[in-house]
């Protein structure tokens, strides 16, 4: 697996983040965060609560808006240029920790609104991708179904192929199985693997260690939001380099 | 540990349950009753006590209305009929019944025509109430009503609505091709646009009109009885739950100077009585008019009344806004729906979902409270039974039949809305398993 992921591994630039520093008023959530992502690279990022990580990954599609620094997201730089914010998002998909579908909707709807309404997709072509990557997610059963009928597992697959719909270049994940009993979380992490393997470029917050090792080609350790260590997966576990990686990792790893 | 022991935790299930079918729940009217009317000694009595008041009330009503006279001319008529008996004196509905429904000045010969509109009005209605299971090309009868109903009701020109509508398309193809380059650009030359129709066409319609037009005008001070409270009541719940959409959204915004606006006009507005707001429309709009000038007294009551139920609509809107979870923003922003659209398709469709029980309750309030215009002389169903009718001598002091019959008229109307939302409600839930 890890042979043929460095291959996927392009030297074409997703993401390139420079000296990128962000507060929430007086605090200082990110400190001086350098980061370059390469296409088709699957990047997990882990760490302490609080430090950083979700607000790290939601500021790559301005979900969080970062004081200092440059974000670059497949070329176009994020400023304040509302133009700009809404082409990087619709570059980019994003899958929360608590799926946060349309409950309004059926899942066919929640797959396809964004499609018809931001690419100007028609209709119909809209909902042939839609059953495609509900077919990928393995749930084409439940289009008609509302969210609210669904398991949480299932939920989460819809928010990931609702996003698929839109033919991202990179998706981010923050802690897509966090909120999900452990029958569930294999699913929605098979799902993602699969992804991984195509050759997405994939940022996933996550704690789940055995889905780093399978699919990550990087690990990056974050502690009082600055990135503390990365590596690849096979050394990061092995052979941390520094204390505080030292003993996280004998935390999660330790019982 | 002994062989019994093991024996009793050791279970493998070998055969799988089919399933069952649920019991069959006890039945019957005996115990209907002792469960939910005589559990016990406290809930005996109450049940007692409650039939007893139901039986009373019983007793003293239904003969009034059973023996009630339908036909006489006047209060003195109708006594001699009852010879001293009980009964109601209902013969003031049915002498009275067009003054009530239309007013006292509404020409006769033309109550066909807010009746008429009255029809059209449910199938105006209908697309919007029951959009799931009409189709969406209604709707355009819907966006013609308003001018058709106009033009029954007030007669006059019948180019005056139509230049009232096309000033709207006008507007609306304008706003269409300029509003993808700038927001600003489509909203103003919409209005420009509109603007201009209306001129022009005003200046056409002048030079055209016929002397005697299709439909004889009738001007709005001859505008009343229940008639009048439907008028005030349908327009002014329509235009107020945009307005207050707009309101609240405004409230939200990040623009300083939207948000000020919106929450001084909200607050101002819910810190006054109604009535003021309507001497107000009476009175005072009036000095700040150019002499000569007139506006008609129903648009300053209905804006009036508008303003005041869209400040209350919109603060409903804002605790249905803010009952979302922020995650909703989240995810609508993630997947490039810019701010019209997430507000659209996928905030307002939830949050006004949240707020129908409340925008019923001001709608409902709004519809009752339109009977305060009879303090501003306007001769609204209450205004035309404290006025003309009772004040005639021939049904001076029939007061529990006139004013039962107008709590009945209001009551079948926000009785009606009432179960609409609570059907809209069950309608529109999705989160049932
Ligand atoms: N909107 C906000 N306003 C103020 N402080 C915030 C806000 N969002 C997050 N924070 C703070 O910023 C810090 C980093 O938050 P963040 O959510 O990025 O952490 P995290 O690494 O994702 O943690 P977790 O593993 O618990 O999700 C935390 O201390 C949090 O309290
Ligand atoms: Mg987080």
């Amino acid at each position: 697996m890890t042979e043929t992921a460095q291959m996927q591994i392009s030297d074409e630039i997703a993401i390139q983040i420079e000296n990128m520093n962000k507060w929430f008023g007086s605090f200082h959530v990110l400190r001086d965060i350098d980061l370059t992502v390469y296409k088709g690279e699957r990047i997990v990022i882990c760490g302490p609560s609080g430090s950083g990580k979700s607000t790290l990954i939601r500021c790559i599609n301005a979900l969080e808006e970062h004081q200092q620094g440059k974000i670059e997201v497949d070329g176009t730089l994020l400023s304040s240029d509302i133009k700009n914010i809404d082409t990087i998002r619709s570059e980019v998909g994003m899958v929360f920790q608590h799926f946060n579908l349309f409950p309004h909707l059926t899942i066919l709807e929640n797959c396809t609104l964004a499609p018809i309404w931001v690419r100007k997709t028609p209709k119909r072509e809209a909902e042939e991708t839609a059953m495609h990557f509900l077919e990928k997610v393995k749930i084409p059963e439940q289009a008609d179904k509302y969210p609210g009928q669904l398991s949480g597992g299932q939920q989460q697959r819809v928010a990931i192929a609702r996003s698929l719909c839109m033919r991202p270049r990179i998706m981010l994940f923050d802690e897509p199985t966090s909120a999900l009993d452990p029958e569930m979380i294999k699913e929605v992490l098979d799902t993602m693997i699969e992804l991984a393997e195509e050759g997405m470029t994939m940022l996933c917050v996550t704690h789940e260690m055995g889905f780093a090792q399978a699919v990550a080609n990087r690990v990056i350790f974050m502690d009082q939001g600055q990135i503390v260590e990365q590596n690849e997966p096979k050394e990061f576990f092995n052979n941390p380099k520094s204390e505080r990686t030292k003993l996280f990792l004998s935390q999660i790893l330790g019982h | 540990m002994s062989d019994m022991h093991q024996h009793s935790i050791r279970f493998v299930r070998e055969t799988m349950l089919p399933q069952a079918a649920p019991p069959v729940a006890e039945r019957g009217i005996v115990k209907w009753m002792r469960e939910n009317l005589f559990s016990n000694l406290a809930n005996s009595i109450l049940t007692l006590l409650a039939l007893l008041a139901v039986y009373y009330l019983a007793v003293e009503t239904l003969p009034w209305m059973l023996n009630g006279i339908w036909d006489a001319p006047s209060i003195r008529a109708c006594r001699e009929i009852l010879d001293g008996n009980v009964g109601g004196c209902f013969a003031v509905l049915t002498d009275r019944w067009n003054q009530l429904l239309f007013g006292f000045k509404y020409p006769s010969e033309e109550y066909w025509r807010p009746s008429l509109a009255f029809l059209l009005l449910f199938a105006a209605a209908a697309p919007v109430m029951f959009f799931k299971y009409l189709p969406g090309k209604l709707l355009i009868f819907t966006a013609i009503y308003p001018f058709l109903a106009y033009w029954l009701i007030w007669g006059g020109p019948f180019l005056a609505p139509v230049v009232a509508l096309l000033g709207f398309v006008a507007g609306y193809v304008v706003w269409n091709r300029f509003v993808t380059s700038s927001f600003a650009a489509g909203f103003f030359g919409a209005i420009a646009a509109a603007a201009v129709t209306w001129w022009l066409g005003g200046v056409i319609v002048d030079a055209v009109a016929p002397e005697n037009s299709l439909l004889p005008s009738v001007p709005s001070r001859d505008m009343g009885g229940f008639m009048l409270n439907m008028i005030l009541g349908v327009v002014c719940v329509s235009l107020s739950i945009p307005f207050g959409i707009a309101l609240a959204l405004g409230r939200q915004s990040s623009m300083p100077i939207i948000k000020w606006i919106c929450v001084i006009f909200i607050e101002f507005v819910r810190g006054v009585p109604l009535i003021t707001l309507l001497f107000v429309a009476n009175v005072v709009l009036a000095y700040f008019l150019p002499p000569g000038a007139t506006f008609d007294l129903i648009i300053r009551v209905i804006i009036m009344i508008t303003a005041f139920a869209s400040a209350y609509i919109a603060e409903v809107i804002r605790g249905g806004l803010a009952a979302l979870p922020r995650g909703q923003y989240e995810a609508a922003d993630s997947l490039g729906l810019d701010y019209p659209q997430a507000m659209r398709l996928i905030i307002l469709p939830q949050a006004l979902k949240i707020s129908i029980p409340g925008i019923v309750n001001v709608a409902v309030g709004l519809f009752k409270d339109t009977t305060l215009v009879s303090v501003i002389s306007m001769f609204d169903l209450v205004g035309m039974i404290r006025g003309p009718i009772l004040a005639s001598t021939d049904w001076n002091g029939v007061y529990w039949e006139l004013f039962g019959f107008a709590a009945l008229l209001f009551f079948v109307v926000c009785y009606g809305i009432s179960q609409y939302s609570q059907w809209l409600e069950r309608e529109l839930t999705t989160d049932h398993r």
